[in-house]
């Protein structure tokens, strides 16, 4: 497997690495490449050029301050899940983190690369979600409701880096997923997030995008228990249907992944 | 085609190398260190993983100019004066493998997760072992040799 060619760059700072990408079009950012090597290798993927920025010391970092955890684009997904901070602002955050693909993957893969990607069956776009999180780019800040648009697409311009993501602290959060036996992708993971201004439910995995589900919100924000959502179901009619399993069994596993993530919020 | 350095095994190693090659290609075909295997074309089997500035990683998903400058550890590289590493030991006593094909891959996962973690029990093992497949032993043993490994080196 070996992809097309092309000429590596190492970013010796962020302003560099948008200079590069503004004078090549055909150029891309290489974060952790654990789903752009994958994809080039399969020839899925052919940029002309990439544009290392995983060693930018200044979007490595995870901060928190006040009732904010603010998190650098290129931090790897094992740095999120052993960071005490995370796990003392949001457990869930880093339990979820701690349950993307394998070690390997964790020690390259980085959480900008997830957000920017917006594979259907991503983790952390259910997070960003349900946590009501502010994506920091280098020309402004996206609401994660503005952020995701659809089936490997964001409201990232051309040109556009990630630069942090601004999590608030929730009162109860948690995160349940479904794997897929072989790829250990979600089939339905879900996040559900408890704060001052109501509760939130990011679901992944079951749709071609991540999608929120306003009559769990509304049933969890009166009563924040597994029982509360345990007979409200999501339309099967916009959910995924393939060889590993029906668009009726994702809308039952959307369900009870929700109910067990809501019992996880409550027992940390 | 871009000179690339970086330390592997402890020696300095440097060659021209065009930017598309992947660090596990550049390992076993310009440095014939064939220990380092190849399994699956989709970043799952875990066979290719070595160790960049200490960390396990899949040379099948890096390119070797992400490497460069760093220190790079493969399988050849564990043992020291020709006497096995403990992790190797105890996958020969435990017989912690049949082909041999996914090995180098699981004891260079396993190193790296002994590092961080000392002695593990049998679930943080399998847990630990998400990225590596194995098509022969049933894990069972491989589990075995790690937890023996694991428990020998922290009593050390
Ligand atoms: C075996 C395996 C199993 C996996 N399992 C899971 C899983 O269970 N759940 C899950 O969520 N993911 C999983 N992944 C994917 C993994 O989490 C990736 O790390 C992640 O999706 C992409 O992050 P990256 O840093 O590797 O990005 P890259 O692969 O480097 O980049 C991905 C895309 O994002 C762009 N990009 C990167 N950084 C930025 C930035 N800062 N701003 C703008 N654009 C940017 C790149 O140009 C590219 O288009 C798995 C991957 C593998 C190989
Ligand atoms: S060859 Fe690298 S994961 Fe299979
Ligand atoms: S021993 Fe044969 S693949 Fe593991």
């Amino acid at each position: 497997m070996i992809p097309y060619n092309f000429e590596y760059t190492r970013a010796k700072s962020l302003s560099e690495a948008q200079t590069m990408l503004a004078k090549n079009p055909d150029a891309k950012l290489l974060a952790g490449g654990q789903t752009l090597i994958p994809t080039m290798k399969m020839r899925l993927a052919n940029p002309s050029a990439l544009i290392d920025i995983s060693n930018l010391e200044e979007l490595s970092f995870i901060r928190a301050s006040g009732d904010t955890l603010t998190i650098g684009a290129t931090t790897k997904h094992g740095m999120i899940a052993a960071s005490a901070d995370v796990k003392r602002m949001i457990p869930a955050l880093a339990h979820m983190a701690s349950h993307i693909g394998d070690p390997a993957v964790r020690a390259m893969g980085t959480i900008g690369g997830s957000l920017a990607n917006n594979d259907p069956a991503a983790d952390y776009p259910a997070a960003a979600l349900a946590l009501n999180a502010t994506i920091k780019t280098t020309n402004r800040e996206i609401k994660a409701d503005d952020f995701f648009t659809g089936m490997f697409s964001t409201a990232l311009e051309d040109g556009e880096i990630i630069t942090e993501i601004a999590f608030p602290k929730p009162d109860r959060g948690g995160y349940t997923k479904f794997c897929n036996p072989a790829s250990r992708y979600p089939m339905a993971g879900v996040f559900v997030a408890q704060t001052k201004n109501g509760v939130r439910v990011g679901v992944t995995g079951a749709g071609p995008g991540v999608f929120r589900v306003e009559a769990m919100e509304a049933a969890l924000a009166k009563n924040f228990t597994p029982d509360a959502v345990a007979n409200v179901a999501v339309a099967s009619g916009d959910l995924n249907s393939d060889i590993h399993a029906t668009a009726e069994y994702r809308a039952h596993l959307v369900t009870v992944m929700a109910k067990r993530a809501v019992e996880q919020a409550l027992a940390a | 085609m871009t000179t690339v350095s970086m330390t592997v095994n402890g020696k300095p190693v440097s060659a021209d190398i065009e930017d598309r090659t992947l660090l596990v290609y550049f390992l076993r075909e310009n440095l014939r260190l064939t220990g380092t295997h190849i399994g699956c074309d989709t970043s799952q089997c875990g066979a290719c993983v070595v160790h960049v500035n200490g960390r396990a990683v899949k040379a099948c998903s890096m390119f070797a100019v992400q490497a460069e400058g760093a220190q790079v550890t493969t399988i050849e590289g564990l043992a020291r004066d020709g006497k096995l590493h403990p992790v190797q030991e105890a996958f020969r006593e435990n017989h912690g493998l049949q082909c041999g094909f996914c090995t180098p891959g699981m004891i260079m996962t396993a190193v790296d997760a002994i590092r961080r973690r000392g002695a593990m029990d049998r679930e943080t093992i399998r847990y630990e072992l998400e990225g590596n497949i194995c098509r022969c032993t049933g894990y069972h043993n491989i589990v075995s040799s790690i937890e023996d490994a694991s428990k020998k080196m922290s009593a050390a």
